[in-house]
């Protein structure tokens, strides 16, 4: 929500418009920008199985507003739909399911558009550039997994970001393939970790401004100290600590305590301002160097082998690495917190700030140019100084997601972890993860994959899941629990170590458990768990599209029995 | 679903007995829906979906086109028109097995018996102040010799990419009132702040709305739905932040300052809603174990900005709770504060947040806001310091006439 704060808009003119004030509880989170991409995106959802968390999946999506959605389903509306999917009704009965869905869900939002198709799957995905019209996919079990890859390296080519999703029962599950560099400026931190004041590094004009606000200070009057700002208060004792040590600032814990209690403490016992100052010392006396994310990211291959095609972000990227390498500091970000202060004294530091700012991020776009120039870029992909103004902004707090393909199982193969393998086995030996639920979807993938009921069979779409019957209850529940604890035993394996007892059985109990859970469903979806689930991924959903706020990396967990998620990287 | 109910799980109990009876008894099950907003419209269709045959809902709002992004029962032809109403027969209407009764009012309407009737209450709130009350309510309703007077309390709350969900089972475990520091408010700018010194254009929307309107339009009672009235105030403090300087002044923060607006999504709400039904369902069909038994977790928080995490936790009953426990808290004072002063600190406090607070001790009455009378009575103490008043280590109470709760203090001087 960052509006523009250099014109005053007159009044009147600045009365939302219909769709802003539907959207406004939105708006106030990720802002126009986002509002933008969010219309711009064409979902696709392949819904296999019951499709309940996809539809619920879509109303999260349809009622915000994003642009187009397509349901591809070819199954038909039968009764026990109608008791789990709320975007069906009994007139529904027998008709495409992909078209009462649609139907209804268009409802919700009349700025939405919806498509349904109603071809089989495989005979879609046998054509070519399919997914050509979509921005993003997200694909629902039970599914061939040779469909799937197929999906899978349309989505690579195309680097469409695609979602893999589970609910059965109590459980849920969905991975994210988004492509291997993500980058996010617009991270949304907690608005307390955004402050940053330079006060071990104060630019002159701020040193001036300190200086010109505790001239006298031991003598002035008691109103005018009380309304000295807090950053000036901090900025002179700093000069009062370096005269007494060797004009260094405080840097361990113990030297900044006794700067917070034996030195601006001293200077009143319990004004506000004094207050303020003491409350921000611990965080404010630090030295402004980027935190090791952000120097990993602005140094990383994309932000130093520039093209003439690299994304905007790189190049400014690369831009900020000079700047922090010949500076030591990132581009300030501006804002100052509110502080006790007269109006006019605020204003002023407030404009110090800017003008700061403004001048890294001249600095920066000079760069920006000057690579613009060197790299070849062409003019019509020149990069925008709003842009660089908002990277300068949000620098401290740059996210960057490395997206790694789907896992999909591959009957008659090993499944395999690869780089993964250690740090899966270390969350399998932690009891608060979640990654026994993840081997037991990969174990019932695998059933998929291996019990495909024959095409022909009445209803059957080739596709069979454990305890889709009440007689192979029994037999499914054995055979998917040891197809888990072949995943278990393949993973410590493949990390090259071994799990003692009685931690080994422990973990094969706990699989069992939670096979046997899977079994109980049946395949079959619950309301709740699909709605929650539906909750999260469009939450995930919009986060990619906006690219705002970080998106789970890169697969997320629910336990609907302990009520809670974790996130694996996969 | 049937399916699900018609076979032992993983974790369920090995008395547990699938099929018919956990199928009939959340047939018979009778829940309350409080709120049908963006929480409420999301657990009305997942009771509905999960086998909830006797719902009602209770909601004293009109539905506005600002809902419209996430309300998914409301449509723009409705607007204007009862929430509890319009969201009872959209359910209804989808899945014609479910019967829900729709109430157009405040909680505070009922009494006793009529909470009396349900199983379990299920809140999807926005106001502290009602999950206040109906918390007090439902623990005030125990009797001990009556098994049927417990109705397990489940609530939940979003604010943007965030929510939590909680199970709360009255004088058992850990309820509202025990949590409340957990959502402490934002702290209050101090007045002198708004008349004398502003800086931040909330600064100027909160003395347009709090000094100015007082000012000029007196008379007129302030409706923040009505546009003209928010119009009002965006140019009034337009004008003072031109006078100072101050720039970011928007209708759009005029109205969130005033109205105090929460940014609320479809998705945030469909997360925690479900969490709520799915430890209804099975708190109602025993099928797994449900958050909020004694000495288990019985609370969910979860935060989707940055990735997804969640803290499923237990929050312990507080021994020293207004509302289920007995013991009076400590407070540590200055001897030479004034009562005033201790009067205006208790709507900040994080435990109590009261801002009529009425004080009293075994031997006297310190303060009363209301009625009129005992305040004409009692306002003389509140210029007199605290020494003059108690002792240390007396005990005191504090009450506030909109909620049933007494606050019980001891009082340590500093
Ligand atoms: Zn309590």
């Amino acid at each position: 929500m960052a509006s523009d704060q250099t014109e005053l808009p007159p009044p009147f003119q600045d009365v939302p418009t219909a769709k802003e004030r539907r959207y406004d509880r939105q708006l106030r989170l990720w802002g126009a920008a986002g509002q933008m991409a969010l219309e711009d995106t064409h979902l696709i959802l392949i819904n296999n199985g019951p499709g309940v968390t996809g539809v619920e999946t879509l109303k999260n999506l349809v009622l915000p507003g994003i642009g187009q959605f397509t349901i591809l389903d070819s199954s038909i509306v039968s009764e026990a739909d109608l008791g789990v999917n709320f975007f069906l009704e009994p007139s529904s009965l027998g008709k495409f399911r992909a078209d009462e869905t649609v139907k209804l869900l268009m409802e919700l939002n009349p700025e939405v558009k919806g498509h349904a198709i109603k071809e089989p799957l495989e005979s879609f995905i046998s054509q070519d550039k399919i997914f050509a019209p979509y921005t993003l996919i997200l694909v629902t079990a039970p599914i061939d997994p040779a469909i799937l890859s197929r999906i899978q390296l349309h989505a690579e080519a195309l680097q469409i970001p695609t979602f893999y999703i589970h609910s059965v029962g109590f459980y849920s599950s969905f991975s994210i393939q988004i492509p291997p560099a993500f980058p996010i400026v617009e991270t949304h931190p907690e608005p307390t970790a955004t402050d940053d004041l330079r006060v071990l590094k104060p630019w002159p004009a701020l040193q001036d401004f300190a200086n010109q606000k505790t001239t006298g200070l031991e003598t002035m009057s008691a109103h005018e100290k009380s309304h000295i700002p807090y950053v000036c208060l901090l900025l002179y004792y700093l000069e009062v600590w370096r005269a007494n040590h060797d004009g260094k600032a405080p840097e361990t814990y113990k030297e900044k305590a006794e700067f917070r209690d034996q030195y601006v403490r001293k200077g009143s016992p319990d004004e506000e301002n004094f207050d303020e100052a003491c409350a921000a010392v611990l965080k404010s006396l630090n030295p402004p160097t980027a935190n090791s994310t952000v120097r990993a990211i602005l140094s990383s291959p994309e932000a130093t082998e520039l093209t003439p095609t690299s994304p905007p972000f790189w190049l400014i990227a690369n831009a900020i690495h000079k700047f922090y390498t010949t500076h030591n500091q990132l581009p300030l970000p501006g804002a100052v917190p509110d502080m006790k202060a007269q109006s006019a004294d605020y204003i002023k530091l407030q404009n110090i700030y800017k003008a700061k700012a403004r001048q890294d991020s001249a600095e920066v776009l000079t760069t920006v140019r000057e690579l613009e120039r060197s790299t070849g870029r062409a003019p019509k992909l020149a990069i925008d100084e709003k842009e660089v103004e908002n990277f300068c902004r949000g620098a401290a707090h740059i996210h960057l997601v490395r997206g790694r393909p789907l896992q999909i199982v591959r009957p008659g193969e090993k499944v395999k972890f690869g780089d993964r393998a250690e740090d899966m086995l270390r969350e399998l030996e932690n009891p608060e993860s979640l990654v026994k639920l993840y081997l037991a979807f990969l174990a019932w993938d695998e059933f998929v994959a291996t019990h495909a009921s024959s095409p022909e069979q009445a209803g059957g779409e080739g596709i069979r899941v454990p305890g889709d019957t009440d007689l192979g209850l029994e037999a499914d529940g054995e055979k998917l629990t040891g197809i888990a604890h072949k995943l278990v035993d393949d993973l410590i394996t493949e990390a090259g170590t071994r799990i003692e007892e009685p931690e080994y059985s422990e973990i094969r109990e706990k699989v069992a458990a939670i096979c046997e859970e899977l079994v109980r469903a049946g395949g079959g979806e619950l309301h709740n768990l699909a709605s929650l689930t539906g909750g999260m991924i469009a939450q995930e959903v919009i986060k990619v599209i906006t690219r705002q706020y970080i998106p789970v990396d890169n697969t997320c967990l629910f336990d609907g029995v302990e009520s809670r998620a974790y996130v694996l990287r996969v | 679903m049937d399916r699900l109910l018609s076979r032992p799980g993983g974790f369920t109990e090995d008395e547990y007995e699938p099929g018919a009876i956990p199928i009939s008894n959340i047939e018979n099950f009778r829940v309350l829906v409080i709120g049908a907003g963006g929480l409420g419209c999301e657990i009305l269709k997942n009771l509905a979906l999960s086998g909830f045959r006797k719902i009602d809902v209770i909601d004293m709002d009109t539905i506005d086109v600002s809902n419209l992004n996430r309300q998914f029962l409301f449509r723009e032809k409705d607007v204007g028109k009862p929430k509890a109403t319009v969201a009872a027969e959209f359910v209804s209407r989808r899945v014609p097995s479910c019967k829900i009764n729709a109430y157009v009012g405040k909680i505070q309407d009922k009494d006793e018996d009529y909470y009396m009737q349900f199983n379990i209450i299920i809140c999807g709130l926005d106001s502290i102040e009602a999950r206040r009350w109906i918390n007090a309510t439902l623990v005030g309703m125990i009797d001990m010799g009556n098994p049927d007077s417990l109705k397990p309390l489940i609530d939940g709350g979003t604010e943007g990419f965030k929510g939590q969900s909680r199970v709360i089972l009255p004088t058992m475990t850990s309820c509202i009132e025990c949590q409340l520091d957990m959502h402490a408010p934002r702290a209050a700018v101090p007045l002198c702040t708004l008349a004398t010194i502003p800086r931040q254009p909330q600064h100027c929307i909160e003395w347009a709305h709090i000094i100015k309107w007082e000012e000029d339009r007196k008379d007129i009672p302030l409706d923040t739905d009505d546009p003209e009235h928010i119009t009002w105030l965006y140019q009034k403090a337009l004008l003072r932040a031109q006078e100072f300087g101050i720039q970011g002044v928007t209708y759009s923060l005029t109205q969130g300052v005033v109205k105090n607006i929460i940014p609320a999504i479809a998705s945030t709400n469909a997360i925690i809603a479900a969490s709520c039904c799915n430890e209804a369902f099975k708190l109602a069909t025993s099928s797994a174990p449900f958050l909020g038994a004694p000495g288990t977790n019985n609370y969910m928080q979860y935060t989707g900005d940055s990735g997804v995490y969640t803290y499923t936790f237990e929050h312990e009953q507080n021994p020293a709770c207004p509302v289920c426990g007995n013991l009076p808290r400590d407070l540590t004072i200055n001897p030479d504060t004034t009562l005033q002063e201790l009067v205006d600190s208790f709507a900040e406090r994080p435990e109590s947040q009261l801002k009529k607070p009425n004080m009293r001790t075994e031997e006297k009455t310190l303060y009363y806001s209301a009625p009129e009378s005992l305040r004409m009575q009692t306002e003389g103490n509140l210029k007199r310091k605290l020494s003059e008043l108690l002792a240390d280590g007396e005990e005191m109470a504090v009450s506030d006439p909109a909620f049933a709760i007494d606050f019980r203090y001891k009082v340590r001087f500093s």
